[in-house]
């Protein structure tokens, strides 16, 4: 037999003044079930608690019910007063009678009658309470990072500092991402590879640190605390222990025609290839497109001049399995492709560049040493048009209906350094508004006009054409009102920049959610900007949104904090009210499973007693309790009823709509 | 309202979800804008866990008026629990209209946590469609009456 | 009809959200008639949002736009600058009722340079 207390809080005058409290309580006492039924001033305060307390204690009280204010406010409270009386946590259910009841009610006579209701309400699903336990699952104590850019770098460093083994998983043959390709970084000034190289240097003498480059993720399984993860290490014909990075076979190697990833496509690199000087690991790889051995079998003039016999073109994929308690994404992103805009000629003339190539142009380790020169003739440009949102802010279907944030100030930065390197240069740019919220963003962009003379035109471009060797870039200039046409020699496009095209795929393997952009989702906008709603995903760097480097960072930061903070723990402790299936009733249908946003659910096969002394073999629905968010979508579409939920069953639910409607 | 008389007030049931719209409903509340005392709410984790057994049983126990509240579209909690509530309550009303219930009887209104304002308005408005239509007859199961 | 009222028939006949324009120019950018319009394509859109339409009903741009579309098609937020200017152009006509542009004088004033697509969009406009 059940032994319910009910417990009446006043809230001082916030229930009391419009619902009549003593009467509740006299009422509720009446329900069958109901042992000792009390009003207090402030059931939360001390005072009050105790006398739950005492009550639960002296009468043996197997549930209690708290008519008061709304459980999102003090049902943790009541749920521990509770505990400490030897009662289970979940047998506290609370009536909601001050924010859906007093506040909201002038009537005294009508807010007593509705109050009276909720608490029925809150009895009857109290007595189809069972007292709960929250499962336990332990953490493996190592983290994924998705990712070698500077995102997936600064998250692996920081989980590392704290004492934690980080692998990092990067898809290209090293790790430093396009930051690596960067030549200066806003607003300061300093350069991109002075910064980031020694964060790389960190990354692969930093003992808690596994570097896997050239390697993919090829599936996610299990859940926060114990991820198991097969890691694809494609085959680069190096054995990465023995190459020393001496580059001898690179100078040996005949076959010169492969474009240098590196440098955008700018220049060719040989068939065997360290991606730039300070590539991490330094270690060679072989683009088996262009070796002449791996082709046809003849040449194998790099394995002869490796002194470490380094070269095995023998080599093939290998799959890996680690397990990990927790995953970073920072899979980056990418220029958009431009074959939607025409207009600009990026496809035509091979003076029309996008910024990213303007980097490499302007890198002393690119491809014209650092001298700025047109890709068509090597010739010094001595007019430079920007030109900035190109596919950005498009909702036409062309871009993307998104601003790229970054481009404004890289733009500005862009201008800034030719004129300073080239005084005698002539710099446009075409914009439509420039965006430069951020620490000194805005007094660099104004430099860039007040200082260096950058000439900003407030208007788009129309088209860019050839004319007597020039490109003809013509546009608006909004402030002016008139239409301009700037004779050019190189067109620099601020394209706009999307997640990398891989995300959609890891974020299928991990179940995080993605937007219509193919930006991760984070599990709440404002509070939780680093964490995927998929417990124990987390998020670094571009593919969450666009940002520039020092925001990168800081999230790449925070997003180790929330890492640490998980792999700190040795147990987890799961959410109480969780879906469970009735294995009688289940009949393995699947439909769960395809409704489940965590893919909590997997099937068993199970041996079942049929009478006569025989047994059969069926397959039924097993939930995963450390996975299972307790959403109820699988409770609603089983077909059988054999899904529930615990603490929103199904016969409480309906116990409830009962009290509501018995009148 | 008038067309009821004062013994027999309607009887609406509000399932809520836990993340936004039982968070409007508390934000009503501490704001107090006002709703009739007809509706009482049940809550729920998501509105995806509101089966629509639970929606006929309120009418078969004589409920006026059944309303579900979710996050809106995009914003749930559980990342896509609104969307199945939202096909699911799209057939139920499918088969209301073939039994005959008005259609103003159910509703699904999307209210998030911060909006307080649009919860009350949305109970006032729902209220006063259903008090409009008197008593639901055609569902209520008088064997359940004591 | 006050001008409001007029400002809002063009908005619904021209059948595009003036509103979705983010003022960056591209329409007037690439316009291949704009050295003879004395409004230009972006200041159409523009007018039209303000619900200004006096200027407009004036303007010699009505009948130097050559409706190619270039505008339409270049428009990154899919606002069409050309439907505007031929709706304020169908206003004109129907207030007046004949049209500025008169068949028989068209062999007078046609020479090679003029696009095909200008004569077809004059007689569109003719036969209203």
């Amino acid at each position: 037999m059940q032994k319910i207390g009910v417990f009446v809080c006043w809230c001082g005058s916030n229930i009391a003044a419009t619902v009549d409290v003593k009467k509740v309580a006299d009422v509720l006492r009446l329900e069958p079930g109901v042992v000792i039924s009390e009003t207090y001033q402030y059931m939360c305060s001390e005072n009050g608690q105790a006398l739950i307390r005492n009550a639960i204690k002296e009468n043996g009280l197997t549930g209690i019910v708290v008519c008061s204010c709304s459980p999102r406010m003090h049902e943790a409270t009541f749920r521990k007063t509770a505990e400490s009386a030897g009662l289970n946590p979940y047998m506290v259910e609370i009536a909601n009678i001050r924010e859906q009841c007093s506040w909201i009610h002038k009537d005294m006579d009508e807010a007593t009658e509705k109050a009276i209701v909720l608490g029925r309400s809150a009895i009857a699903k109290l007595k189809l309470n069972a007292p709960l336990t929250s499962g336990e699952s332990a953490v493996v104590k190592r983290a994924l990072v998705i990712g070698g850019g500077i995102a997936g770098i600064q998250s692996a460093l920081d989980i590392a500092e704290a004492g934690y083994e980080v692998d990092i998983v990067e898809s290209s043959a090293t790790i430093g991402g396009n930051m690596a390709k960067l030549d200066k970084t806003f607003p300061t000034l300093d350069c991109a590879a002075c910064i980031l190289t020694p964060k790389m240097v960190d990354c692969a003498q930093n003992e808690n640190i596994d570097i896997m480059t050239f390697s993919e993720i090829e599936s996610v399984k299990g859940f926060v605390g114990n991820f198991k993860v097969q890691i694809r290490r494609k085959a680069r014909f190096v054995d990465e222990k023995k190459c020393t990075g001496c580059g001898v076979c690179m100078q040996k190697c005949p076959s010169k025609k492969g474009k240098n990833e590196f440098n955008m496509g700018l220049n060719n690199r040989p068939a065997i290839y360290i991606p730039f000087a300070q590539a991490i690991p330094n270690v060679a790889i072989i683009d088996p497109e262009q070796c002449l051995k791996l082709k046809n079998g003849k040449c194998g003039l790099c394995a002869m001049q490796c002194q470490v016999n380094a070269i095995d073109y023998t080599q093939k994929d290998e799959i890996i399995e680690r397990e990990y308690g927790a995953i970073v994404v920072a899979t980056g992103y990418k220029p958009i492709s431009l074959e939607n805009f025409n207009e600009y000629g990026y496809d035509t003339y091979k003076d029309v560049v996008t910024s990213l190539e303007l980097e490499r142009l302007m890198n002393a380790a690119g491809p014209s040493d650092g001298h700025l020169v047109r890709p068509s003739d090597h010739k010094e440009p001595k007019v430079i048009t920007f030109i900035q949102c190109v596919g950005s802010r498009d909702t036409s279907g062309c871009g993307k209906p998104y601003c790229s944030k970054i481009c404004c100030m890289y733009t500005a930065k862009h201008a800034m350094l030719i004129r300073e390197k080239y005084p005698d240069t002539e710099v446009h740019v075409f914009y439509i508004d420039v965006r430069t919220p951020g620490k000194n963003y805005d007094e660099f962009f104004r430099r860039a006009v007040e200082q260096y003379g950058v000439d900003y035109i407030k208007g788009m471009v129309g088209k860019v054409y050839e004319e007597n060797g020039k490109l003809m870039v013509q546009g608006s200039d909004l402030i002016n009102n008139e239409q301009v046409v700037i004779p050019s020699d190189l067109v620099v496009l601020a394209a706009a920049i999307e997640p990398n095209p891989s995300v959609r795929k890891i974020a299928t393997m991990v179940t995080a959610s993605i937007d219509t952009n193919n930006f991760l989702t984070e599990a709440h906008a404002k509070l939780r900007p680093v964490e995927s709603p998929t417990a124990g995903i987390f998020l670094s760097g571009v593919c969450q949104g666009p940002k520039d480097i020092p925001e990168t960072v800081s999230q790449a930061s925070a997003c180790a904090a929330k890492v640490v903070g998980l792999l700190s723990k040795d147990k987890l402790k799961c959410n109480a009210c969780v879906a469970h299936s009735d294995e009688t009733l289940c009949t393995g249908c699947s439909v769960c499973a395809n409704v489940c946003p965590y893919g909590a659910i997997t099937y068993v096969d199970k041996e079942f007693r049929i009478g006569g002394g025989k047994t059969e073999t069926r397959r039924v629905a097993s939930v995963n309790e450390a996975v299972c968010q307790g959403c109820g979508a699988c409770t609603v579409t089983c077909p059988s009823g054999a899904m529930d939920l615990k603490g929103f069953s199904n016969k409480q639910i309906m116990a409830e709509v009962d009290a509501i409607c018995k009148r | 309202m008038q067309e009821m008389n004062n013994e027999k007030r309607p009887l609406i049931v509000a399932f809520c979800c836990n993340w936004c719209s039982y968070a409007g409903a508390d934000l009503a509340g501490s704001s107090r804008l006002s709703y009739p005392a007809d509706v009482k709410i049940i809550r729920v984790p998501c509105s995806c866990r509101v089966n629509p057994m639970f929606i006929l049983k309120a009418f078969q126990r004589g409920a006026d008026g059944v309303i579900i509240c979710g996050c809106h579209p995009g914003d749930c909690h559980y990342t896509t629990g609104n969307y199945y509530a939202r096909r699911r309550m799209s057939l139920l009303f499918s088969m209301l209209d073939y039994l005959g219930i008005e259609r103003e009887r159910t509703r699904v209104e999307w209210v998030s946590a911060a909006e307080g304002a649009k919860f009350s308005a949305v109970m006032n408005d729902f209220a006063s469609k259903v008090a409009a239509l008197g008593e639901n007859k055609r569902l209520e199961d008088l064997r359940c009456k004591e | 009809m006050d001008r409001k009222e007029q400002a809002k028939l063009i908005k619904e006949r021209s059948g595009t959200d003036v509103r979705k324009c983010m003022k960056c120019g591209k329409c007037s950018g690439r316009c291949p008639a704009y050295a003879e319009m004395d409004i230009k394509p972006h200041q159409f859109v523009s007018y039209i949002e303000k619900g200004e339409v006096e200027k407009l009903l004036e303007s010699k741009s009505l009948y130097t736009c050559l409706s190619c579309f270039a505008c339409v098609e270049r428009c990154p937020r899919g606002v069409a600058p050309a439907n505007v200017i031929e709706a304020v152009r169908q206003e004109v006509v129907r207030a007046q009722g004949g049209n500025k542009v008169q068949a028989e004088k068209i062999p007078e004033t046609i020479n090679e340079a003029i696009p095909q697509q200008l004569l077809v969009s004059m007689f569109r406009k003719f036969n209203k």
